[in-house]
């Protein structure tokens, strides 16, 4: 693909916490499926989104089992995403700020996923066609 | 690539990180090569003082020093921004701030952000 774009996305809100975090994802998730390089810098809490050990639970408001309920979980979102890149000939560098990740004790993240640096996000951002910072408010 | 950090949420989570998260990327990447800028408002007031918190015995020995880490990012060469409309509706007063910030106005702003390539809204 000759035009294809990479795009950059630094966002920081940790999950379900915020309308922001399905934002993001939905425009990462649209860049995917376009074929698009895209790189994301996980910071603060967004370091949680792909952490494998979240788990989906039954909602008594609902009336739902958990099976019923089939509650979604960022981390399957995320892998989803990296799955669909692929799929369309792009790629997703997900990166979590190694720190960030360390004091949440979330080290076990979604396969494809990585530990980076600040120094990551600035040379994604460099090389890339567009960045988009969200920040936690 | 010239970036500017603005940071439009002040004392977000600074008590549990014992730093700001933004003003303290700026340093990781200003010293992994990046040509970055800051504008802020009230971080630049000298001799704020969070220290003295405690949740039962367990003590926070190292409280967040904003203005120390603003002013060691300025002496780093990089720029840090203030506007000053904002400074007088909050009524500070410009010998209050750390050494080395530039005050700008308002209607400046426009202008200073055509300076970067980008703008990184925090």
């Amino acid at each position: 693909m000759a035009d294809k774009k990479t795009l950059t996305f630094s966002i920081m809100d940790a999950p379900y916490e915020n309308a922001r975090t399905v934002t993001a994802l939905r425009l990462i998730d649209i860049a995917a499926k376009r074929g698009y390089n895209v790189n994301v810098f996980a910071y603060e809490g967004a370091v949680a989104l792909s952490f494998t050990k979240q788990a989906a639970h039954p909602n008594a408001v609902h009336d739902h089992d958990v099976d019923q309920e089939d509650h979604p979980l960022p981390n399957e979102w995320i892998a989803a995403i990296l799955r669909s890149a692929e799929a369309k000939g792009g790629k997703v560098d997900w990166i979590n700020c190694g720190l960030c990740v360390d004091e949440r004790g979330v080290n076990e993240s979604v396969v494809g996923t990585r530990r980076g640096t600040p120094g990551d996000l600035w040379k994604a951002a460099a090389a890339s066609d567009g960045t988009l910072v969200i920040g936690a408010k | 690539m010239k970036v500017l950090q603005v940071i439009d949420t002040a004392y977000r989570c600074t008590i549990e990180e014992q730093d700001d998260p933004v003003v303290w990327i700026t340093h990781v990447m200003k010293g992994a090569g990046g040509d970055l800028s800051l504008l802020l408002v009230n971080y630049a007031v000298k001799g704020q003082d969070a220290s003295g918190l405690a949740f039962g015995d367990r003590k926070q020995s190292q409280p967040p020093h904003i203005d120390r880490d603003i002013q060691k990012l300025a002496s780093k060469g990089v720029p840090v921004y203030l506007i000053q409309e904002d400074l007088a509706e909050r009524g500070i007063r410009p010998d209050e701030l750390v050494d080395g910030v530039e005050r700008i106005g308002r209607s400046s702003v426009a202008g200073l952000f055509g300076k970067f390539d980008h703008i990184w809204h925090w």
